[in-house]
């Protein structure tokens, strides 16, 4: 049995059902960064020891500012990607995603020079409540974009089937990851001002 | 986003690199202004206003807010209130001291 609005737009909602269920699990997802925000200010404003400005200034402005830039430029190339399909282009299709991919894994191993640097210095979670703020907040942002290098790389290789056996479904789910990889961009351009530059 | 013909699409992705550039460009803004000698007040508000006008650009453009129907509108105009609400209760424990 064929599953209705696949492809087509429903009437009520104006959009295709996949494209409304990543809506609503992103404003969940905007729930879940946002009480860990407030925990930020909720910490910074209790914190009379001064542990947010000596931590944020611990961290490595530099190489966050490349991060940010990096995920800038996965967020043009994922975009681009679904043009790609729009248009037809289907090998431009699988250069642009494979560099969104490739970006994503920069971004990880920027991370992990960070992350590593900081373990070398001694410096934890438990260090203080910035650094515990920092990694949690941080982390988490991380495990999505683990997640979403998962997603991207299953429609990249062994999902890239339906491309050329359903197209306007396949496009449809490029579009769909392309919103949840676009708030994980959204997500970092509010972390990287408030945990590095504060 | 609705209604994609091939040549809305053409004309769009001028439009995605013009964005790409705006939000580089903002990027490199929002490092510089922290070196500026300002109140920690006035610097977390101009990086919070920064950091806004590159989000709005990249949900606006990239997730196609701006032509989106206005079902989804409505759903994320809701979750805005929760977030903003959620986002200024840390102020409420300002209240909750005892009087010294």
């Amino acid at each position: 049995m064929e599953i209705p609005y696949n492809v087509e737009e429903r009437q009520d909602t104006g959009m295709y059902n996949a494209k409304l269920g990543i809506w609503l699990f992103l404003a969940s997802e905007v729930m879940l960064f946002g009480g860990l925000f407030s925990a930020y200010v909720f910490l910074r404003m209790g914190d009379v020891t001064g542990a947010f400005m000596s931590g944020s200034n611990q961290l490595n402005v530099p190489l966050a500012t490349f991060n940010t830039l990096v995920l800038i430029s996965s967020s043009v190339t994922m975009i681009m990607s679904w043009v790609s399909l729009k248009l037809g282009e289907q090998k431009k299709f699988k250069t642009y995603l494979g560099s969104t991919l490739v970006l994503a894994g920069v971004f990880l191993v920027v991370k992990y020079f960070e992350y590593s640097a900081k373990f070398h210095h001694g410096i934890f979670p438990e260090t203080s409540t910035f650094f515990a703020i920092y990694f949690t907040l941080t982390g988490l942002h991380m495990l999505h974009i683990i997640g979403g290098m998962i997603v991207i790389f299953y429609f990249l290789v062994p999902g890239a089937k339906m491309m050329k056996l359903e197209s306007e479904r396949f496009t449809n789910r490029i579009e769909t990851v392309g919103l949840y990889w676009h708030f994980v961009d959204l997500v970092w351009i509010f972390l990287f001002p408030v945990l590095y530059l504060l | 986003m609705s209604g994609h013909s091939v040549e809305d699409i053409k004309k769009s992705v001028k439009v995605y690199i013009g964005v790409f550039a705006a939000l580089a460009v903002l990027t490199v803004v929002t490092v510089a202004a922290s070196y500026l000698d300002l109140t920690s007040g006035e610097s977390f508000f101009l990086a919070i206003i920064i950091a806004s006008v590159k989000g709005t650009l990249v949900a606006g453009y990239f997730m196609h807010l701006f032509s989106e129907r206005t079902a989804i509108l409505a759903v994320l105009g809701l979750t805005f209130i929760f977030l903003l609400t959620i986002m200024f209760l840390p102020y409420m424990a300002l209240t909750d001291h005892p009087a010294v």
